[in-house]
């Protein structure tokens, strides 16, 4: 009976749908929305990045590589680069040590319920609105702020210890904001570092410093070069925290390039220098991609 | 003096009474197996010897020199886990050289001990690679090789070999016991495999509920079970309850005669038989009056198992088991009625 026998035949053969096909269409929706919504503008940004002028009324379209010798034509440009990268260096620095001493203690030190209520107040601030987050900081450390009112309780004649406008204004901003992810990395990490390694260090002599030099931060490497560079990169694109925490010290490479593209209106401009800061982002991603493999096999 | 004595040991976790009144010496050079079933307080007797849990009484000494208060570090012990531990970051070389780097022993002199170690685990040349590049076998090497090469006053063992699969476990037990006899260490083995205890050691202490209710070498401990815990958890036994009549023990209308000093008449005893000690044979062929003590059962299961033969029996209300050896090939039927022999001294005299 062929007509039964195809019939019969018919769905194993369409279940038998290609595997790459099956990947292609589960793909697809989700490579196509970040085609157009992110592809797209960055690839014209990117062209932006090579006109001599932001192509709005009647201004003609000159091609050209100058915006990208910005760094070269006005110097002042590298003096912000190095505060950007200073900024990026100690926040990271801070976030990588305040972070790991962090989720160490929730590791070792708690269980159960209380490490999870713990580790949502790790996870508070991302929570909080980011400008809200900022400005709170200004009532804290300006002259005559919460903390200057704190120190005075104790030293009524205390100085000011305010510091809004400084570069450590703008750290501890950051810091505030990108703390968690230091310590939700360092937290995985060290979830699965062996009891059992620590207590056999422990047997064979190693007293706390050994066991922490020597055991935990080599083991839970890869959670702290993962967390330095989830808050390294967007850090020193930074712009709220400078310019509000920072006032006129707070010029960074993200609010140099946000000034281009809101106040000075040359869109190629920011868009070299957003490149500019792509290619040193790739090029720390590049560096450190090599100890991330590695720890992806062990 | 080395060795390890401890003392009037207690600890609690909550009400939980985990160990009760340890006092025990673990004598210089011997190996000593803890074994006991799970939440026997077997583990916890053994991180309180290596210093990872402090007892809430009583007191330990290493090598002659108190060391309850000392930490873990400063004690000169070596030990070995269940899961190796083995430190993933480190080569071979110097995962084994970590206690001597501790120690202020680096270099040359460190090298030279790292090698004579892995030689003695039989891994020699392997110092260069990583852990995650060994068997497990080759792992728990290592890390035998990494508690040895330090010297310490006392070697200890947590359940070492129980992740390996069958084979690899008995050609370590092999090693560990070549290992331990070759570096004279003073070895103290928790494991809850009863055979691997006898094997291994000198002397078997058996925990029970936080207690250690028999020390002694392996026979001693085996052949003369002190109470119904030590015989049914080392080995397997039959145990017959009945009151005392004269030099022997009724029991179900059959006298059965022991060679333990007997209590006062009328009071009732355990005795313990363990079921290789018993010969089984068909009822028609049985002499009488060749051995001490006979009685008469019937079978009412046979295990076969080739080598071995395990008889299930009902004597009256009593059930008892027999391992008889096939030795003819022709292994009694079920319900077959049958005479049970054992001489006096293997009917052993048991509390509980």
């Amino acid at each position: 009976m062929p007509p039964e026998a195809s019939a019969a035949g018919l769905p194993a053969t369409r279940r038998r749908m290609p595997s790459w096909l099956a990947t292609a269409a589960l793909l697809l929706p989700s490579y196509a929305w970040l085609t157009l919504a992110v592809l797209l503008p960055l690839a014209a940004m990117f062209a932006f990045s090579f006109l001599h002028a932001t192509p709005l009324g009647n201004k003609p379209v000159v091609w050209t590589l100058e915006q990208y010798r910005a760094f070269y034509d006005q110097p002042y440009l590298l003096g912000v680069a190095w505060a950007s990268l200073s900024i990026g260096l100690w926040t990271t620095g801070i976030c990588a040590v305040v972070g790991f001493a962090a989720a160490l203690a929730l590791v070792r030190a708690t269980a159960g319920r209380a490490r999870e209520t713990l580790l949502i107040l790790v996870l508070l601030p991302f929570w909080t609105n980011g400008l809200v987050r900022v400005f709170s900081w200004t009532m804290v450390i300006r002259e005559g702020g919460f903390l200057d009112v704190f120190v005075r309780w104790f030293w009524p004649s205390a100085p000011s210890l305010g510091f809004l406008y400084t570069t450590p204004a703008i750290v501890l901003g950051l810091v505030h904001g990108y703390l968690p992810y230091m310590v939700l990395t360092c937290y995985i990490a060290l979830l699965s570092v062996d009891e059992a390694v620590i207590e056999a260090a422990q047997s064979l002599g190693a007293r706390w410093w050994t066991v922490l030099f020597k055991i935990l931060v080599p083991l839970a490497a890869p959670g702290l070069v993962t967390g330095a560079i989830l808050i390294f990169v967007p850090v020193i694109g930074a712009f709220m925290e400078p310019r509000i925490l920072g006032g006129r010290v707070g010029v960074t490479m993200g609010t140099v390039i946000e000034d281009q593209f809101t106040q000075a209106f040359n869109w190629p401009l920011g868009s070299a220098l957003a490149f500019t800061m792509l290619a040193v982002v790739l090029a720390v991603f590049a560096t450190f991609s090599g100890v991330l493999r590695r720890s992806a096999t062990t | 003096m080395s060795g390890v004595d401890v003392t009037a040991v207690a600890k609690n976790y909550g009400a939980t009474k985990v160990l009760t009144d340890i006092t025990q010496n673990f004598e210089s050079g011997t190996f000593t197996s803890l074994l006991g079933p799970s939440g026997s307080g077997k583990t916890t007797l053994l991180r309180i010897i290596a210093g990872f849990v402090a007892p809430d009484e009583g007191a330990v000494r290493i090598a002659g020199a108190d060391v309850t208060g000392v930490p873990v570090h400063a004690r000169n012990i070596g030990m070995v886990f269940q899961s190796y531990a083995l430190f993933p970051h480190m080569s071979v070389a110097a995962n084994v050289g970590f206690g001597l780097g501790r120690r202020g022993i680096r270099g040359k002199a460190a090298k030279a001990q790292v090698d004579e170690a892995l030689e003695m685990v039989r891994l020699p040349g392997f110092g260069g690679r990583y852990p995650r590049q060994l068997s497990g076998g080759q792992q728990q090497r290592v890390a035998l090789a990494r508690a040895i090469v330090i010297r310490p006053d006392v070697l200890l063992l947590d359940e070492p070999l129980s992740a390996l699969d069958r084979r690899l476990r008995q050609e370590m037990q092999v090693e560990l016991l070549r290992i331990q006899r070759e570096s004279g260490l003073t070895t103290i083995f928790v494991t809850h495999d009863q055979e691997e205890a006898l094997t291994l050691s000198d002397k078997v202490a058996i925990l029970d509920r936080g207690r250690i209710v028999q020390m002694g070498r392996p026979a001693e401990v085996y052949e003369r079970p002190r109470t119904r815990f030590a015989a049914e958890f080392l080995g397997d036994a039959n145990f017959l309850t009945g009151k005392v009549r004269g030099s022997a023990v009724e029991i179900a209308g059959a006298t059965i005669m022991t060679e333990d000093r007997l209590p006062a008449e009328g009071a009732t005893v355990t005795l313990a038989v363990r079921p290789e000690k018993i010969a089984i044979r068909p009822a028609e062929t049985a002499r009488s009056g060749a051995v001490e003590n006979s009685l008469p059962a019937t079978v009412s299961s046979v295990i076969y198992t080739g080598t071995a033969l395990t008889y299930m029996l009902r004597s009256g209300d009593l059930h008892l088991k027999v391992f008889a050896q096939n030795s003819d090939g022709s292994p009694l039927a079920a319900g077959s009625a049958v005479v049970l022999s054992w001489s006096a001294r293997h009917s052993v005299m048991v509390e509980g």
